[in-house]
């Protein structure tokens, strides 16, 4: 089975993120790296394709470092790597990126699709499903289980109460929660391999889109801060913790 | 007639979704007619509280097609609907369902859609909070209507506006066997003890502070000692696997707002805030006195919460007698 995993590259998570001047996340001369919740995507691929043939292909839209995350993923086993990366794409939105992917999907075969939930810089959560639609397959979103039998795939799908199961007919997408698998680590063969391994870069006239079709729909008008918090009490003599939460809880009538 | 619509989920009692009143609610005060969609089982029964929360008009179908395959029938039906009646913003929740409805729905009219917004002060113009709700963003919305708005939870409190029933008008959409594919098989409720984190009044939150899975007993007693608290977590130990997904607060998890929440052993990422900010009062347990979370505590003690949480129960427990 022939899978294609979609993956970010964002800043550095644990960094401190910074806005410029245009209102857009900096992401030029910032340490960054594949997103974390698109690693079990990436790993659910790997699973699949060992289990029964097939390749992995890593799909990425993004600046040019963002082949670091599309290296990653080779890393870790994928096949082939395609980053789509242009000018015209600097600060593209949810439909955008939907076009960009779902044109990018259509010139290889593939029976699954695979992505995180959302992303962890942007975190819409609504672009796997914008590019199924595009493709005119069906979804099955916030899987945190995933199996393959007979043409078909079957996924428990997280719900506010618990959980569904979902069987869905190839070809499909699936999002994947971080409860889904551990993703494994790259291993030294494997990032040696990794610089070896086929990656496309295609501009936006390579997928037949004009810069019309990817033009931002939402602006930024303005930034300002939250007014900060009044400070609150800190007790750092934790023999008075008990009697202080308590007169607390009395205080706002909670007991 | 043009308007603002919001996209509410029902269950088969006629229950809807509690992100989908405050959208209405919202929805009101924006000078505009006010529609709601619910597609499938309890749908109609949904007219009274769609109604009461300030829908005129409610588009309907008891059709069991929406309940039984994933988002594309519900996103097929809705764009006929809004091919039809040209609202001018539809509003969705934060919820597994209503993503996926919304993104394929904006697929489908090639509208803008804004995800995680904390207000709307037109039908084209909205806020959203950034860096862990540090910093407010006023967005602009373009391109051929309806412009998609999905809203965090809680971002406006639910509030009745005293009207009848909403006028049903029943929806009646062929739905193409090729949009049949993603299939629910079954429903996995998973019984949480005590009340429900997003209604609980005190919700107690643990992290990697609590050092190991067992002692999230610790939370349980606590909350068992206030009554109506329920337990949730960090990010870092439900991946780790310590809890349940479902028990996660945060911007990948639920968004809560009680009356009080007592961050226990959270360091207060960016990711965690947005989750729980908005409660009423904070109070924060933590080893490391620069943790971010402080900022945000209207009190925070410094220390062993292994040892210091057993204390506070038991205090509790002997004021209470």
């Amino acid at each position: 089975m022939n899978v294609v995993v979609f993956v970010k590259y964002i800043p550095n998570p644990e960094g401190t993120p910074k806005l410029g001047e245009d209102f857009r996340l900096v992401r030029e001369g910032v340490e960054g790296g594949l997103d974390p919740g698109d690693e079990h995507g990436v790993e659910a691929a790997l699973q699949l394709a060992e289990q029964t043939g097939g390749e992995v292909t890593v799909v990425s839209m993004g600046p040019e470092p963002a082949v670091g995350a599309v290296r990653r993923a080779l890393s870790m086993g994928a096949h082939k790597g395609v980053l789509i990366t242009d000018d015209a794409l600097k600060g593209a939105d949810v439909l955008a990126t939907a076009r960009v992917l779902a044109g990018t999907v259509k010139r290889q075969d593939f029976d699954l699709i695979l992505a995180g939930v959302e992303s962890t810089d942007g975190y819409t959560g609504t672009l796997p499903m914008a590019v199924a639609e595009l493709l005119g397959i069906p979804c099955a979103t916030f899987a945190r289980s995933l199996e393959h039998k007979d043409g078909s795939i079957r996924i428990e799908r997280q719900t506010e109460m618990g959980y569904d199961v979902v069987e869905c007919s190839l070809p499909a997408l699936v999002t994947l929660t971080a409860g889904a698998n551990e993703p494994r680590y790259p291993t030294l063969k494997g990032i040696m391999q990794a610089k070896q391994k086929p990656t496309d870069t295609l501009a936006l006239s390579d997928l037949g889109l004009s810069t019309e079709e990817v033009k931002a729909t939402q602006e930024v008008m303005g930034v300002e801060p939250v007014p900060a918090k009044e400070g609150g009490e800190i007790v750092e003599d934790p023999g008075e913790a008990p009697s202080r939460v308590v007169e607390f809880l009395t205080k706002a009538k909670v007991i | 007639m043009p308007g603002v619509w919001v996209y509410a989920e029902v269950s088969p009692d006629g229950a809807v979704e509690p992100g989908a009143l405050e959208n209405l609610t919202k929805a009101r005060g924006l000078g505009s007619s006010v529609a709601a969609v619910a597609l499938g089982p309890g749908a109609t029964k949904a007219a009274e509280t769609a109604g009461r929360f300030g829908a005129e008009t409610l588009y309907a179908s008891d059709d069991q097609v929406f309940a039984d395959y994933i988002a594309q029938p519900a996103a097929h039906a809705l764009h006929q609907l809004v091919q039809q009646h040209q609202p001018e913003v539809v509003l969705f929740s934060l919820t597994y369902d209503s993503r996926d409805v919304a993104g394929r729905l904006q697929a489908k009219t090639g509208s803008t859609l804004m995800a995680n917004a904390t207000d709307l002060l037109g039908p084209d113009y909205a806020q959203t909070q950034i860096f862990g709700g540090s910093q407010i963003v006023d967005v602009t919305l373009s391109g051929p209507n309806p412009k998609l708005v999905i809203t965090r939870p809680k971002s406006f409190q639910a509030e009745p506006a005293g009207g009848g029933p909403a006028k049903v008008e029943p929806v009646q959409v062929e739905i193409p066997d090729e949009l049949k594919k993603a299939h629910r098989l079954e429903r996995q409720e998973q019984a949480a003890s005590g009340p429900k984190m997003e209604e609980a009044k005190v919700v107690i939150a643990g992290g990697r502070g609590l050092q190991q899975a067992e002692n999230f007993k610790l939370l349980d007693e606590l909350a068992a000692a206030l009554g109506n608290a329920a337990v949730g977590a960090s990010r870092a130990v439900v991946d780790a696997g310590w809890v349940p997904y479902a028990m996660q607060i945060g911007q990948t998890g639920k968004t809560v707002s009680p009356e009080l929440y007592i961050a226990v052993g959270i360091s207060g990422a960016i990711q965690h805030l947005v989750g729980m900010k908005t409660a009423k009062r904070i109070i924060a347990i933590n080893k490391d006195k620069d943790a971010p979370i402080f900022q945000y505590a209207d009190l925070g003690i410094v220390g062993d919460a292994l040892k210091i949480v057993p204390e506070i129960t038991a205090a509790i427990r002997a004021k209470k007698g």
